[in-house]
Protein backbone atom coordinates (compact mmCIF):
# COMPACT_ATOMS: atom_id res chain seq x y z
CA UNK A 1 0.00 0.00 0.00
CA UNK A 2 3.12 2.61 0.60
CA UNK A 3 4.37 1.14 -2.03
CA UNK A 4 1.77 2.10 -4.23
CA UNK A 5 1.16 5.55 -3.11
CA UNK A 6 4.57 6.23 -3.05
CA UNK A 7 4.83 5.16 -6.83
CA UNK A 8 1.74 7.37 -7.44
CA UNK A 9 3.26 10.37 -5.87
CA UNK A 10 6.73 10.09 -8.13
CA UNK A 11 4.11 9.59 -11.36
CA UNK A 12 2.33 12.76 -10.07
CA UNK A 13 5.71 14.74 -9.72
CA UNK A 14 6.80 13.07 -12.97
CA UNK A 15 3.96 14.74 -14.89
CA UNK A 16 4.44 17.69 -13.05
CA UNK A 17 7.60 17.91 -13.92
CA UNK A 18 6.61 17.14 -17.93
CA UNK A 19 4.32 19.76 -17.87
CA UNK A 20 6.80 22.40 -16.31
CA UNK A 21 8.72 22.25 -19.89
CA UNK A 22 5.59 23.64 -21.86
CA UNK A 23 4.96 21.60 -25.01
CA UNK A 24 2.18 20.29 -26.90
CA UNK A 25 3.91 16.95 -25.71
CA UNK A 26 4.33 17.67 -22.45
CA UNK A 27 0.93 19.54 -21.61
CA UNK A 28 -0.79 16.09 -23.26
CA UNK A 29 0.85 13.90 -21.01
CA UNK A 30 0.50 16.04 -18.09
CA UNK A 31 -3.30 16.03 -18.76
CA UNK A 32 -3.34 12.20 -19.69
CA UNK A 33 -1.54 11.44 -16.28
CA UNK A 34 -4.19 13.27 -14.49
CA UNK A 35 -7.07 11.62 -16.25
CA UNK A 36 -5.08 8.11 -15.64
CA UNK A 37 -5.85 8.81 -11.88
CA UNK A 38 -9.50 8.33 -12.54
CA UNK A 39 -9.19 6.22 -15.30
CA UNK A 40 -6.64 3.68 -14.77
CA UNK A 41 -5.00 2.90 -18.37
CA UNK A 42 -5.89 6.30 -19.99
CA UNK A 43 -3.99 7.03 -23.12
CA UNK A 44 -4.62 10.15 -25.76
CA UNK A 45 -6.55 9.43 -28.72
CA UNK A 46 -6.78 11.81 -31.88
CA UNK A 47 -9.47 10.14 -32.59
CA UNK A 48 -11.54 10.80 -29.85
CA UNK A 49 -9.77 14.09 -29.85
CA UNK A 50 -11.69 14.79 -33.29
CA UNK A 51 -15.18 13.65 -32.09
CA UNK A 52 -14.80 16.48 -29.54
CA UNK A 53 -13.20 19.39 -31.12
CA UNK A 54 -16.11 18.89 -34.20
CA UNK A 55 -18.91 17.84 -31.95
CA UNK A 56 -21.97 20.14 -32.14
CA UNK A 57 -22.87 20.19 -27.97
CA UNK A 58 -26.38 21.98 -28.31
CA UNK A 59 -25.32 23.87 -24.94
CA UNK A 60 -24.93 27.85 -26.48
CA UNK A 61 -26.95 28.90 -29.70
CA UNK A 62 -23.74 31.16 -31.39
CA UNK A 63 -21.24 29.08 -30.24
CA UNK A 64 -22.31 25.51 -31.27
CA UNK A 65 -18.81 23.51 -31.10
CA UNK A 66 -15.12 24.46 -31.43
CA UNK A 67 -14.40 24.64 -34.64
CA UNK A 68 -17.35 27.41 -34.61
CA UNK A 69 -14.26 29.81 -34.09
CA UNK A 70 -11.62 27.71 -34.84
CA UNK A 71 -12.79 26.27 -38.13
CA UNK A 72 -12.79 22.78 -39.14
CA UNK A 73 -9.09 22.92 -40.73
CA UNK A 74 -7.14 23.40 -37.64
CA UNK A 75 -3.98 24.48 -39.93
CA UNK A 76 -5.62 27.54 -40.93
CA UNK A 77 -7.10 30.72 -39.45
CA UNK A 78 -10.65 30.48 -37.65
CA UNK A 79 -12.24 33.74 -37.18
CA UNK A 80 -14.18 34.75 -33.84
CA UNK A 81 -18.11 33.98 -34.05
CA UNK A 82 -19.18 37.42 -32.88
CA UNK A 83 -16.47 39.90 -33.49
CA UNK A 84 -14.87 38.83 -36.30
CA UNK A 85 -11.35 38.62 -35.68
CA UNK A 86 -9.11 36.36 -37.53
CA UNK A 87 -7.81 33.16 -34.97
CA UNK A 88 -4.35 31.81 -35.56
CA UNK A 89 -4.43 28.69 -36.32
CA UNK A 90 -4.06 25.74 -33.60
CA UNK A 91 -1.93 23.29 -35.00
CA UNK A 92 1.55 23.43 -33.27
CA UNK A 93 2.84 22.38 -36.66
CA UNK A 94 1.71 25.82 -38.08
CA UNK A 95 1.88 27.67 -35.35
CA UNK A 96 4.82 26.91 -32.99
CA UNK A 97 3.29 29.03 -30.52
CA UNK A 98 0.26 26.61 -29.77
CA UNK A 99 0.60 24.98 -26.60
CA UNK A 100 3.68 26.26 -24.88
CA UNK A 101 2.28 27.73 -22.00
CA UNK A 102 0.20 25.73 -19.77
CA UNK A 103 -1.45 28.95 -18.43
CA UNK A 104 -2.54 29.55 -21.51
CA UNK A 105 -3.91 26.68 -22.57
CA UNK A 106 -5.68 26.26 -19.02
CA UNK A 107 -7.32 29.90 -19.61
CA UNK A 108 -8.61 29.22 -22.79
CA UNK A 109 -9.71 25.94 -21.90
CA UNK A 110 -11.70 27.41 -18.86
CA UNK A 111 -13.12 30.13 -21.29
CA UNK A 112 -14.20 27.84 -24.65
CA UNK A 113 -15.33 24.58 -22.25
CA UNK A 114 -17.66 26.98 -20.37
CA UNK A 115 -19.31 28.47 -23.62
CA UNK A 116 -19.05 25.70 -25.39
CA UNK A 117 -19.65 22.33 -24.26
CA UNK A 118 -21.61 24.38 -20.44
CA UNK A 119 -18.92 23.12 -18.29
CA UNK A 120 -15.26 22.85 -17.47
CA UNK A 121 -13.20 20.05 -19.76
CA UNK A 122 -11.90 17.14 -18.04
CA UNK A 123 -8.16 16.39 -18.45
CA UNK A 124 -8.67 13.53 -20.65
CA UNK A 125 -10.92 15.33 -22.75
CA UNK A 126 -8.07 18.45 -22.77
CA UNK A 127 -5.19 15.00 -23.60
CA UNK A 128 -7.03 14.02 -26.69
CA UNK A 129 -7.83 17.74 -27.43
CA UNK A 130 -4.21 18.69 -27.67
CA UNK A 131 -3.01 15.17 -28.94
CA UNK A 132 -5.73 15.29 -32.15
CA UNK A 133 -4.61 18.75 -33.03
CA UNK A 134 -1.05 18.03 -32.54
CA UNK A 135 -1.21 14.80 -34.23
CA UNK A 136 -4.29 14.66 -36.61
CA UNK A 137 -5.64 18.47 -36.97
CA UNK B 1 -22.34 60.24 -48.88
CA UNK B 2 -18.70 59.60 -50.46
CA UNK B 3 -15.71 59.20 -48.61
CA UNK B 4 -14.20 61.87 -50.31
CA UNK B 5 -16.78 64.56 -49.27
CA UNK B 6 -16.12 62.71 -46.10
CA UNK B 7 -12.18 63.60 -46.44
CA UNK B 8 -13.07 67.21 -47.19
CA UNK B 9 -15.19 67.35 -44.34
CA UNK B 10 -12.47 65.82 -42.11
CA UNK B 11 -9.98 68.60 -43.29
CA UNK B 12 -12.14 71.68 -42.82
CA UNK B 13 -12.64 70.07 -39.54
CA UNK B 14 -8.96 68.85 -38.76
CA UNK B 15 -9.91 67.70 -35.45
CA UNK B 16 -10.64 64.45 -36.72
CA UNK B 17 -6.86 64.16 -37.65
CA UNK B 18 -5.81 65.20 -34.49
CA UNK B 19 -7.77 62.87 -32.59
CA UNK B 20 -6.25 59.61 -34.63
CA UNK B 21 -3.05 60.68 -33.46
CA UNK B 22 -4.09 60.46 -29.73
CA UNK B 23 -5.42 57.14 -29.83
CA UNK B 24 -1.56 56.14 -29.42
CA UNK B 25 -0.29 54.83 -26.16
CA UNK B 26 3.00 52.99 -24.62
CA UNK B 27 2.66 49.48 -25.66
CA UNK B 28 1.54 47.16 -22.71
CA UNK B 29 2.20 43.48 -23.72
CA UNK B 30 0.02 41.86 -21.24
CA UNK B 31 -3.22 44.43 -22.13
CA UNK B 32 -2.54 43.67 -25.77
CA UNK B 33 -2.36 39.85 -25.11
CA UNK B 34 -5.78 39.66 -22.69
CA UNK B 35 -7.51 42.51 -24.18
CA UNK B 36 -6.95 41.76 -27.94
CA UNK B 37 -7.38 37.91 -28.51
CA UNK B 38 -11.11 37.83 -29.31
CA UNK B 39 -11.11 41.52 -30.85
CA UNK B 40 -8.69 43.93 -31.40
CA UNK B 41 -7.41 46.10 -28.29
CA UNK B 42 -9.47 48.78 -28.34
CA UNK B 43 -7.88 52.21 -27.93
CA UNK B 44 -7.90 52.97 -24.15
CA UNK B 45 -8.74 56.79 -24.75
CA UNK B 46 -11.90 55.90 -25.85
CA UNK B 47 -13.88 55.43 -22.40
CA UNK B 48 -13.39 57.03 -19.39
CA UNK B 49 -11.57 55.36 -15.95
CA UNK B 50 -15.07 54.80 -14.91
CA UNK B 51 -16.16 53.16 -17.77
CA UNK B 52 -12.93 50.97 -17.75
CA UNK B 53 -13.03 50.35 -14.26
CA UNK B 54 -16.52 48.53 -14.75
CA UNK B 55 -15.50 46.77 -17.73
CA UNK B 56 -12.89 45.01 -15.76
CA UNK B 57 -15.12 44.27 -12.78
CA UNK B 58 -17.36 42.78 -14.94
CA UNK B 59 -14.96 40.24 -17.33
CA UNK B 60 -16.69 36.80 -16.44
CA UNK B 61 -20.13 38.40 -18.23
CA UNK B 62 -18.18 40.24 -20.99
CA UNK B 63 -20.92 41.14 -23.47
CA UNK B 64 -22.32 37.30 -23.55
CA UNK B 65 -18.86 36.00 -23.16
CA UNK B 66 -16.25 34.92 -20.60
CA UNK B 67 -13.11 37.03 -20.60
CA UNK B 68 -12.36 36.56 -16.72
CA UNK B 69 -8.56 37.10 -15.61
CA UNK B 70 -6.67 36.44 -12.48
CA UNK B 71 -6.82 39.44 -10.04
CA UNK B 72 -3.47 40.65 -10.46
CA UNK B 73 -3.64 40.65 -14.59
CA UNK B 74 -6.64 42.27 -14.06
CA UNK B 75 -5.31 44.83 -11.98
CA UNK B 76 -2.44 45.78 -14.04
CA UNK B 77 -4.37 46.26 -17.15
CA UNK B 78 -7.17 48.54 -15.58
CA UNK B 79 -4.23 50.88 -14.26
CA UNK B 80 -2.74 50.85 -17.57
CA UNK B 81 -6.69 51.73 -19.20
CA UNK B 82 -7.05 54.36 -16.43
CA UNK B 83 -3.74 55.89 -16.95
CA UNK B 84 -4.45 56.98 -20.73
CA UNK B 85 -8.42 56.38 -20.38
CA UNK B 86 -10.43 59.73 -22.22
CA UNK B 87 -12.51 62.56 -20.10
CA UNK B 88 -16.12 63.55 -20.55
CA UNK B 89 -19.29 61.81 -21.13
CA UNK B 90 -18.49 61.84 -25.32
CA UNK B 91 -16.00 58.87 -24.37
CA UNK B 92 -18.69 57.04 -21.87
CA UNK B 93 -21.78 54.58 -22.42
CA UNK B 94 -24.21 52.95 -20.10
CA UNK B 95 -23.40 49.96 -22.22
CA UNK B 96 -19.93 50.91 -21.77
CA UNK B 97 -19.22 49.71 -25.48
CA UNK B 98 -17.10 52.23 -27.35
CA UNK B 99 -19.58 51.68 -30.46
CA UNK B 100 -22.01 53.27 -28.51
CA UNK B 101 -20.33 56.39 -27.42
CA UNK B 102 -21.49 60.24 -28.34
CA UNK B 103 -18.12 60.16 -30.04
CA UNK B 104 -18.16 57.18 -31.80
CA UNK B 105 -21.41 57.91 -33.41
CA UNK B 106 -20.55 61.51 -34.17
CA UNK B 107 -17.08 60.45 -35.68
CA UNK B 108 -18.75 57.51 -37.63
CA UNK B 109 -22.74 59.20 -38.61
CA UNK B 110 -21.80 58.90 -42.10
CA UNK B 111 -21.04 55.54 -41.99
CA UNK B 112 -24.56 53.87 -43.63
CA UNK B 113 -27.08 51.05 -41.96
CA UNK B 114 -25.88 48.85 -45.26
CA UNK B 115 -22.57 49.11 -43.92
CA UNK B 116 -23.06 48.15 -40.36
CA UNK B 117 -24.98 45.47 -41.14
CA UNK B 118 -22.60 44.37 -44.28
CA UNK B 119 -21.55 40.23 -43.67
CA UNK B 120 -17.82 41.66 -43.68
CA UNK B 121 -18.24 43.75 -40.78
CA UNK B 122 -20.99 41.74 -38.43
CA UNK B 123 -20.38 44.08 -35.25
CA UNK B 124 -19.66 47.90 -34.95
CA UNK B 125 -17.23 46.09 -32.29
CA UNK B 126 -15.20 44.89 -35.43
CA UNK B 127 -13.13 47.98 -35.68
CA UNK B 128 -10.78 46.79 -38.25
CA UNK B 129 -13.22 45.44 -40.82
CA UNK B 130 -12.26 49.27 -42.10
CA UNK B 131 -10.00 50.64 -40.00
CA UNK B 132 -7.42 47.90 -41.94
CA UNK B 133 -4.24 49.05 -39.80
CA UNK B 134 -5.57 49.51 -36.53
CA UNK B 135 -4.11 46.41 -34.91
CA UNK B 136 -0.72 48.68 -35.52
CA UNK B 137 -2.29 51.67 -34.12
CA UNK B 138 -3.24 53.39 -37.19
CA UNK B 139 -6.65 55.31 -36.98
CA UNK B 140 -5.80 57.55 -39.35
CA UNK B 141 -8.47 58.43 -42.34
CA UNK B 142 -5.89 57.01 -44.71
CA UNK B 143 -6.22 53.62 -43.56
CA UNK B 144 -9.74 52.85 -43.81
CA UNK B 145 -11.15 50.84 -46.45
CA UNK B 146 -14.78 50.03 -46.65
CA UNK B 147 -15.68 46.44 -47.49
CA UNK B 148 -16.69 46.33 -51.36
CA UNK B 149 -19.58 47.28 -52.93
CA UNK B 150 -20.81 49.42 -49.95
CA UNK B 151 -21.38 53.55 -50.09
CA UNK B 152 -18.26 55.00 -48.69
CA UNK B 153 -16.37 52.57 -50.76
CA UNK B 154 -12.78 54.52 -51.46
CA UNK B 155 -10.99 54.98 -54.84
CA UNK B 156 -7.85 53.88 -54.40
CA UNK B 157 -5.31 57.44 -54.96
C1 LIG C 1 -16.13 32.02 -29.48
C2 LIG C 1 -14.96 31.61 -30.23
C3 LIG C 1 -14.23 30.34 -29.77
C4 LIG C 1 -14.75 29.07 -29.61
C5 LIG C 1 -16.17 28.60 -29.90
C6 LIG C 1 -13.65 28.23 -29.17
N1 LIG C 1 -12.51 28.99 -29.05
FE1 LIG C 1 -10.68 28.31 -28.42
N2 LIG C 1 -9.92 30.19 -28.64
C7 LIG C 1 -10.61 31.30 -29.05
C8 LIG C 1 -9.75 32.47 -29.00
C9 LIG C 1 -10.14 33.90 -29.36
C10 LIG C 1 -8.50 32.01 -28.52
C11 LIG C 1 -7.25 32.84 -28.22
C12 LIG C 1 -6.67 33.49 -29.41
C13 LIG C 1 -5.35 32.93 -29.79
O1 LIG C 1 -4.64 32.38 -28.94
O2 LIG C 1 -5.04 33.06 -30.98
C14 LIG C 1 -8.63 30.57 -28.32
C15 LIG C 1 -7.60 29.75 -27.86
C16 LIG C 1 -7.75 28.44 -27.50
C17 LIG C 1 -6.73 27.63 -26.87
C18 LIG C 1 -5.32 28.09 -26.49
C19 LIG C 1 -4.28 27.37 -27.34
C20 LIG C 1 -2.86 27.78 -27.00
O3 LIG C 1 -2.25 27.16 -26.15
O4 LIG C 1 -2.38 28.75 -27.61
C21 LIG C 1 -7.28 26.39 -26.62
C22 LIG C 1 -6.63 25.23 -25.93
C23 LIG C 1 -8.64 26.44 -27.13
N3 LIG C 1 -8.90 27.68 -27.67
C24 LIG C 1 -9.51 25.37 -27.08
C25 LIG C 1 -10.84 25.41 -27.50
C26 LIG C 1 -11.76 24.30 -27.36
C27 LIG C 1 -11.43 22.95 -26.74
C28 LIG C 1 -12.95 24.71 -27.88
C29 LIG C 1 -14.27 23.94 -27.94
C30 LIG C 1 -14.72 23.33 -26.69
C31 LIG C 1 -12.77 26.09 -28.32
N4 LIG C 1 -11.48 26.48 -28.07
C32 LIG C 1 -13.77 26.88 -28.88
C33 LIG C 1 -11.92 31.34 -29.46
C34 LIG C 1 -12.81 30.27 -29.43
C1 LIG D 1 -13.01 35.72 -24.58
C2 LIG D 1 -13.10 36.76 -25.57
C3 LIG D 1 -12.83 38.20 -25.11
C4 LIG D 1 -11.76 38.69 -24.40
C5 LIG D 1 -10.57 37.91 -23.86
C6 LIG D 1 -11.98 40.13 -24.25
N1 LIG D 1 -13.13 40.48 -24.88
FE1 LIG D 1 -13.90 42.37 -25.03
N2 LIG D 1 -15.47 41.64 -26.11
C7 LIG D 1 -15.69 40.32 -26.44
C8 LIG D 1 -16.94 40.21 -27.18
C9 LIG D 1 -17.53 38.89 -27.71
C10 LIG D 1 -17.45 41.51 -27.30
C11 LIG D 1 -18.75 41.93 -27.97
C12 LIG D 1 -18.45 42.26 -29.39
C13 LIG D 1 -19.70 42.55 -30.20
O1 LIG D 1 -20.76 42.79 -29.62
O2 LIG D 1 -19.58 42.50 -31.42
C14 LIG D 1 -16.49 42.40 -26.62
C15 LIG D 1 -16.63 43.77 -26.54
C16 LIG D 1 -15.77 44.63 -25.87
C17 LIG D 1 -15.95 46.06 -25.76
C18 LIG D 1 -17.05 46.88 -26.41
C19 LIG D 1 -16.75 47.03 -27.89
C20 LIG D 1 -17.58 48.08 -28.57
O3 LIG D 1 -18.38 47.76 -29.43
O4 LIG D 1 -17.41 49.25 -28.25
C21 LIG D 1 -14.93 46.55 -24.98
C22 LIG D 1 -14.70 47.99 -24.59
C23 LIG D 1 -14.11 45.41 -24.61
N3 LIG D 1 -14.63 44.26 -25.17
C24 LIG D 1 -12.98 45.49 -23.82
C25 LIG D 1 -12.18 44.39 -23.48
C26 LIG D 1 -11.03 44.48 -22.60
C27 LIG D 1 -10.53 45.74 -21.92
C28 LIG D 1 -10.49 43.21 -22.54
C29 LIG D 1 -9.28 42.75 -21.74
C30 LIG D 1 -9.40 42.80 -20.31
C31 LIG D 1 -11.34 42.34 -23.35
N4 LIG D 1 -12.35 43.10 -23.90
C32 LIG D 1 -11.13 40.96 -23.54
C33 LIG D 1 -14.88 39.26 -26.14
C34 LIG D 1 -13.69 39.34 -25.41
C1 LIG E 1 -18.15 50.02 -41.27
C2 LIG E 1 -16.81 50.55 -41.22
C3 LIG E 1 -16.26 51.05 -39.89
C4 LIG E 1 -16.19 50.35 -38.68
C5 LIG E 1 -16.63 48.93 -38.40
C6 LIG E 1 -15.57 51.25 -37.73
N1 LIG E 1 -15.28 52.44 -38.34
FE1 LIG E 1 -14.31 54.01 -37.49
N2 LIG E 1 -14.59 55.10 -39.18
C7 LIG E 1 -15.20 54.66 -40.35
C8 LIG E 1 -15.39 55.78 -41.25
C9 LIG E 1 -16.00 55.71 -42.65
C10 LIG E 1 -14.87 56.92 -40.57
C11 LIG E 1 -14.92 58.36 -41.04
C12 LIG E 1 -13.63 58.82 -41.59
C13 LIG E 1 -13.58 60.33 -41.62
O1 LIG E 1 -14.60 60.99 -41.49
O2 LIG E 1 -12.47 60.84 -41.72
C14 LIG E 1 -14.36 56.45 -39.29
C15 LIG E 1 -13.71 57.25 -38.36
C16 LIG E 1 -13.08 56.79 -37.22
C17 LIG E 1 -12.11 57.53 -36.44
C18 LIG E 1 -11.55 58.90 -36.78
C19 LIG E 1 -10.41 58.70 -37.75
C20 LIG E 1 -9.92 59.97 -38.39
O3 LIG E 1 -8.74 60.19 -38.36
O4 LIG E 1 -10.74 60.67 -38.92
C21 LIG E 1 -11.74 56.74 -35.41
C22 LIG E 1 -10.69 57.03 -34.33
C23 LIG E 1 -12.50 55.50 -35.51
N3 LIG E 1 -13.28 55.57 -36.65
C24 LIG E 1 -12.45 54.46 -34.61
C25 LIG E 1 -13.21 53.30 -34.72
C26 LIG E 1 -13.28 52.27 -33.71
C27 LIG E 1 -12.56 52.32 -32.35
C28 LIG E 1 -14.07 51.27 -34.21
C29 LIG E 1 -14.48 49.97 -33.53
C30 LIG E 1 -14.99 50.06 -32.15
C31 LIG E 1 -14.51 51.69 -35.55
N4 LIG E 1 -13.97 52.92 -35.81
C32 LIG E 1 -15.31 50.93 -36.40
C33 LIG E 1 -15.59 53.37 -40.60
C34 LIG E 1 -15.70 52.36 -39.65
Amino acid sequence: MIARNTCIALLLLAGAGQVLAETPAALTSGYAAEAAKSTPGFAPSAQRGQGFVSKDWGVSGKMASCTTCHGANLKADGKHVITGKSIAPLSPAVNPERFTSLAKAEKWFKRNCTEVVGRECTAAEKADFIQFVTRGG
Amino acid sequence: MKLKSLAVLALVFGSAMAHADKLSAPDHPKWKAECGSCHIAFPPQLLTKSDWQQVMGGLDKHFGTNAALDAKDAQEILDYLQRYAGTGSKYSAPSLKISDTPWFTREHREVSARAWSDPAVKSRSNCTACHVNAERGDWSERGIRMPAGLSGERDDD
